[in-house]
């Protein structure tokens, strides 16, 4: 076979892989970004804060079956071939996201919505479980000698991509309604979900063109797969103590570094610097768009260089660079802290009353005073300030309560300057995650490779990766005192990842991944 | 490279110790910040519960893998799949 043939081959190997990659994630994502408006649909109206929490909850659990889905379908793949078990969890996926998107309300069917959710949720993870290491895989076992990094890095940019389209496919569905509109029983949340149907069904055709693996074919044609995979992956000591090593020494620290950079930062913005829905979205979407082309770049250079050394450099940039970087966007985007502390002599340019509410407090005589201001800083930037206040009856005095901000909306060299810092943080996740597919199809044989990559892979990711945002807000409302305590848990579990990766991995490139 | 592995193997130590102090973290922590008010979603008995159970498999797997490291399992890591028995 001539090279433009072989490249040909390769890119088409890719594109279908990728795709079909990009449209799991894009699924998966949909339903973190629209929690708000999904814990309003599909559980009782009367406690939001509890839905809210319900909902992370279910979002979740989507992580957390992830290392099943891997078992599940790692073991298929591994038995039947690559091609046709990423085939299954395609339509599995975008059945599941299709279908949340059709289940009625609390209001009409009860229970049986949030149950529903959930069944769908869990489908989901363990769909998205079965697919990467299928992707990954079956574009490992393509790709020619020297440039496995290279071409791997192409499946491993899809989860970026996955997230970017879709903050991109909500924003521009949001910006063509109103908010009631969008968020109305059977309102525009609805139609991300319903795209991915027309998605799932271009990849689905896409796929169905390819054919198997080559080493997969020649190892069936021999008669050399695996009767029992998980059994030959963690039951054989000298497999299973690889599989700790992946997991512990790279996954893991890889995991929390990726869901740092694009999940906490994007929720750090919008919870704690209040930042308004359009700024912390966009800022994300920039960020993620200048970033993206690094995932290729590392795994190229790790192709040159070797995986280990990328990979280590990323987590140890993160462990010294969170506190520092989360707490510049927590400064910067602090109207009473710009105006007392940062020196920089900015004062209130403007302020417009928008509203005052009283309310009782129950069980008391007294009462809260909420009052809402526009308030616009010399440099710029413009919020609400909410100011409480507690009006006693007895003394018919009042006590100066707190003051809070919302809607925040930062100057243009702000926004620029957290586009970067986003930038950064998403630059540590391509040093990570950019040459990491190579790395586990290196370390296991092609017999029991898709089971035994998949299951460190989504431990660190689905597990460890996925609770950040969770783990974090416990931390946090657990020592409120300190803002940044959220970033100890990501800092602590790549801490020792890396001290595990420099001493125990080695940085060799496997070349000959056909045995 | 002899008194590399033999750093190797006394880190294994610091994992096989790591893992039940991790665990023993969380459960006091449970049991000092489990709230059954329902004052702090949360800190629901439920999210505690669910972390520990998630955690302390993986826990008992870093404790094997210190002991692997320990014993010296990983002073030498295989170059061909032939070595990895299967």
């Amino acid at each position: 076979m001539n090279g433009t043939n072989n490249v040909s081959k390769i890119r088409s190997v890719i594109a279908a892989s990728s795709v079909g990659t990009m449209i799991e994630w894009y699924d998966f994502y949909i339903f973190g970004m629209l929690s708000t408006t999904i814990s309003l649909q599909f559980f009782p109206k009367d406690n939001p804060t509890a839905a809210l929490l319900s909902t992370l909850a279910i979002f979740a659990m989507g992580f957390i079956v992830r290392p099943f889905g891997a078992l599940v379908f790692g073991r298929l793949g591994d038995i039947i071939g690559r091609k046709y078990t990423f085939l299954l969890t395609l339509i599995l996926m975008g059945g599941s996201t299709f279908l949340i998107g059709c289940i009625p309300s609390y209001e009409k069917i009860d229970i049986w919505a949030p149950i529903l959710v959930l069944l769908l949720r869990i489908l989901q993870g363990l769909a998205l479980g079965g697919e990467y290491g299928g992707a990954a895989t079956y574009v490992a076992e393509h790709a020619p000698v020297g440039k496995r990094g290279y071409y791997t890095s192409w499946i491993q940019t899809t989860a970026t991509l996955g997230l970017f389209l879709a903050l991109g496919i909500i924003l521009l569905v949001k910006s063509n309604m109103s908010d009631a509109a969008f968020n109305a029983e059977w309102g525009g949340w609805r139609y991300p979900f319903w795209i991915s149907i027309v998605l799932v069904g271009v990849s689905i055709y896409i796929r169905l063109r390819m054919k198997e693996s080559p080493l997969f074919s020649k190892l069936k044609a021999e008669g050399k797969t695996s009767a029992n995979p998980l059994k030959e992956s963690f039951r054989h000591k000298a497999n299973f103590k690889m599989v700790l090593l992946a997991l512990f020494g790279a996954v893991m620290g890889q995991g929390v570094v990726w869901y740092t950079g694009q999940f906490y930062a994007q929720n750090f913005l919008e919870t704690k610097c209040k930042l308004d829905f359009e700024q912390s979205r966009t800022i994300m979407l920039w960020a993620i768009a200048f970033a993206t082309p690094f995932f290729i770049f590392w795994g190229w250079l790790s192709d040159k260089i070797g995986r280990k050394w990328i990979m280590m450099a990323g987590m140890a940039l993160a462990i010294f660079t969170y506190r520092p970087i989360f707490n510049t966007f927590l400064k910067d985007s602090n109207g009473h802290y710009q105006e007392a502390f940062s020196g920089k002599g900015i004062t209130r340019s403007n302020e417009k009353a928008i509203g005052t509410k009283i309310e009782a407090i129950s069980n008391s005589e007294d009462s809260l005073m909420t009052r809402n201001t526009l308030v616009t800083l010399s440099n710029g930037m413009y919020y609400t300030e909410v100011v409480t206040d507690t009006i006693h009856k007895i003394n018919q005095g009042t006590a100066v309560g707190l003051r809070a901000q919302k809607n925040v909306h930062v100057n243009t060299s702000t926004y620029w300057q957290f586009v970067g810092l986003v930038f950064i943080l998403i630059l540590y996740v391509t040093m990570v995650y950019g040459p990491i597919a190579a790395f586990l199809v290196e370390m296991f044989p092609t017999k029991i490779r898709y089971t035994s990559m998949s299951l460190p892979y989504h431990i660190g990711n689905g597990v460890f990766g996925g609770l950040v945002p969770f783990i974090g807000l416990l931390l946090t409302t657990t020592y409120p005192a300190d803002p940044l305590v959220g970033l100890w848990y990501p800092i602590g579990v790549a801490a020792l990842c890396l001290v595990i990766g420099v001493l125990y991995l080695r940085n060799k490139i496997d070349r000959n991944i056909n045995d | 490279m002899r008194k590399f592995n033999a750093f190797k193997r006394y880190f294994g130590l610091l994992f096989l110790f790591i893992a039940p102090f991790v665990i023993y973290e969380l459960i006091s922590g449970a049991l000092k910040h489990i709230d059954t008010k329902k004052t702090e979603l949360i800190n629901s008995p439920v999210n505690w519960i669910v972390i520990i159970a998630i955690f302390t498999p993986i826990a008992i797997g870093l404790v094997i893998f210190g002991w692997y490291a320990f014993r010296g399992e990983y002073d030498h890591l295989p170059q061909k799949s032939k070595e990895l028995d299967v």
